[in-house]
């Protein structure tokens, strides 16, 4: 294809994507709603914000994982960031129990929770890339290695609490996009904003960096250093999002490969926006229907991942897509 | 120039690359031959600082590889690897865009597409410019890799083994292509070859690895003989003069 028609189907294409996406939200915003309408739009607006916040952060992390690990069914939930917030909600049910954690300041606790999987990220990327040798696959093998330590240590954990805790502790353990802090939606968009800013003059990096290393060595790119600037960026990213509404592994893998696959080329410039779409059109689009439809609450996220699953499988047993 | 003093690679107990010194002078084309294994790749690799060297240096232009910053190097040095593949979906003239990234970080200027197209017409991709690379043959898209590397237009090319997947006319080509880019533009080649005939050829110079070390050097009157090609490849050779230039039959 030559660029002109490049640019014009990925433009048309993401054109489509935006107008799914604003009927989406529109249809969640005002679709079965009764009563004040300045209420509803402030109760709703502040869940659609964090559901936007949840999409993009999934799909652009995803997406730049993808990239510097040249691999397209790694997310970085699976490099131990979910076992760990699995973990740090265990625990302190186990130590504090259940009326603890539902009492605590949600908002100190999401700062916490955020601070602590950053902290983690930062401190596993700092040993593995101090040590001279640098190797992203490493750093998610050791991440899959630990997230397992830290699985099995909240499954032990999770035995010899009681049950009340537990039940409460398990309704925590599952993805909600119900958010409805007001706060926390502001402060997670002022972090988001931030990470936006340090990825918006990268989009020519992040194509090089997709080219391999030694290509990007060769290119005069610093690979070394630029690794690790955007194992940070994600790991904020997922850590805000897990944080905001819980784990969610396979979601990213989807949108990010839905993405793969509607795009002509695959330039970070438009495939960033256009996984970012397709995540709010799963996301909200999925939400409005469930709620709205099928008048069921929680199950969107067992449905994302379900779906995130089932590609993931497609995928491993097709090889690849293309 | 190149000068190579000192270097060694060992991965582990397996010393791969041993003392090797070596000065590739400026401009002209330099052939690297040797059987498998011999640390062709190895030593080309830490010429462009794609792998750590363990012992000695590398300059280049009287830069320390180890020690430049990898924009100024990504200038005046490029190399095309062994082994090419890439899962991301990207056209030929995408791919080749990215060899003046070291030059326009992502915003191409005019003086960089006519770079692009130009080196797209010496491979003659003209016609497969806007193909994806996944929808070409394993020689058009090795041609399409060393497209590339020759729209980063540095000073210094490496190229390992870019005759990989050619047919005979495109082999013919390349090397005429690599062999002009050192004699009119003063450009300084070296190429890692296995076919001895096209070393012969259209080197200037020739350099023989045998076993991680330096096994010989210089023009290929003085490499091209039967007792040091019989020693290197541990194969029965024979050698004839053939309008000028020596040819090895090994059949
Ligand atoms: N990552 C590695 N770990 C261990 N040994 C390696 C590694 N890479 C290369 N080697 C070894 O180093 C030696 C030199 O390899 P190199 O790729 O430089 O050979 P070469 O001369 O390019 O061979 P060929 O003609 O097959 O391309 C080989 O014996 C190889 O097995
Ligand atoms: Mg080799």
């Amino acid at each position: 294809m030559s660029p002109d028609e490049i640019r014009k189907s990925s433009r048309l294409i993401l054109l489509c994507l935006a107008a799914l996406a604003l009927i989406s939200m529109v249809a969640f915003m005002t679709l079965g709603a009764k009563g004040s309408w300045s209420f509803v739009l402030s109760f709703r607006g502040t869940r659609l914000a964090a559901m936007l916040i949840v999409a993009y952060a999934i799909a652009v992390s995803t997406v730049l994982f993808q990239t510097i690990t040249g691999n397209r069914i790694l997310t970085p939930a699976l490099t131990g960031f979910d076992a760990l917030y699995v973990l740090l909600q265990t625990s302190i049910v186990f130590l504090f129990g259940a009326a603890t954690l539902t009492g605590l300041d949600p908002q100190l606790m999401f700062i916490a929770e955020v601070a602590i999987m950053v902290g983690f990220s930062l401190a596993l990327y700092r040993l593995l890339f101090g040590s001279g040798r640098h190797n992203v696959h490493l750093v998610v093998l050791i991440g899959i290695v630990l997230g397992g330590l830290f699985r099995s240590m909240s499954g032990f954990l999770q035995r010899i609490i009681s049950p009340d805790d537990f039940v409460v502790l398990q309704d925590r353990l599952f993805a909600s996009f119900n958010v409805t802090d007001q706060t926390l939606v502001g402060v997670s968009a002022l972090l988001i904003g931030l990470v936006t800013i340090a990825i918006w003059r990268m989009f020519s990096v992040f194509d090089v960096m997709m080219l391999g290393r030694d290509t990007a060595v060769a290119l005069g790119v610093d690979h070394k250093a630029m690794t690790m600037r955007i194992l940070v960026l994600i790991s904020v990213l997922v850590s805000i999002s897990t944080a905001l509404v819980g784990p969610v592994t396979f979601f990213g893998l989807l949108v990010a490969n839905l993405a793969y696959i509607l795009m002509p080329a695959a330039k970070h410039r438009i495939m960033l926006p256009a996984a970012v779409l397709v995540a709010i059109i799963c996301l909200v689009g999925g939400q409005t229907i469930l709620e709205r439809v099928f008048a069921f609450d929680t199950a969107l996220s067992i449905i994302i991942e379900f779906a995130g699953g089932l590609f993931f499988i497609v995928f491993l047993l097709k090889g690849r897509v293309r | 120039m190149i000068g190579i003093s000192g270097v060694s690679k060992s991965y582990g107990q397996t010393v791969v690359i041993d003392d090797v010194s070596l000065t590739l002078p400026k401009g002209g084309l330099t052939s690297i031959i040797g059987p498998n294994g011999a640390g062709k790749s190895t030593l080309m690799s830490m010429i462009a600082r794609l792998l750590p060297i363990d012992r000695g240096t590398v300059m280049v232009d009287g830069l320390d590889v180890a020690l430049t910053a990898g924009d100024a190097l990504a200038k005046r040095l490029s190399i095309l690897r062994q082994d090419n593949h890439l899962a991301a979906r990207l056209t030929v003239s995408d791919l080749v865009s990215f060899g003046r990234y070291p030059y326009s970080k992502g915003r191409l200027t005019d003086e960089d597409r006519g770079h692009i197209e130009r080196a797209l017409t010496y491979l003659g991709l003209d016609e497969l410019k806007h193909r994806f690379l996944d929808e070409l043959s394993g020689g058009q898209r090795q041609r399409a890799f060393v497209a590339m590397v020759l729209a980063q237009d540095t000073d210094y090319m490496l190229f390992d083994e870019p005759l990989n997947n050619l047919d005979i006319r495109h082999a013919v080509a390349m090397m005429k292509l690599l062999r002009d880019a050192a004699k009119d533009l003063g450009k300084t080649v070296v190429v890692v070859l296995h076919d001895i005939n096209f070393a012969s050829c259209y080197s200037d110079h020739i350099v023989v690895m045998r076993r991680g070390r330096l096994f010989r050097q210089g023009v290929p009157e003085e490499i091209i003989r039967e007792e040091i090609l019989i020693e290197t490849y541990e194969t029965d050779f024979k050698v004839r003069d053939m309008d000028g230039n020596r040819i090895a039959t090994f059949y």
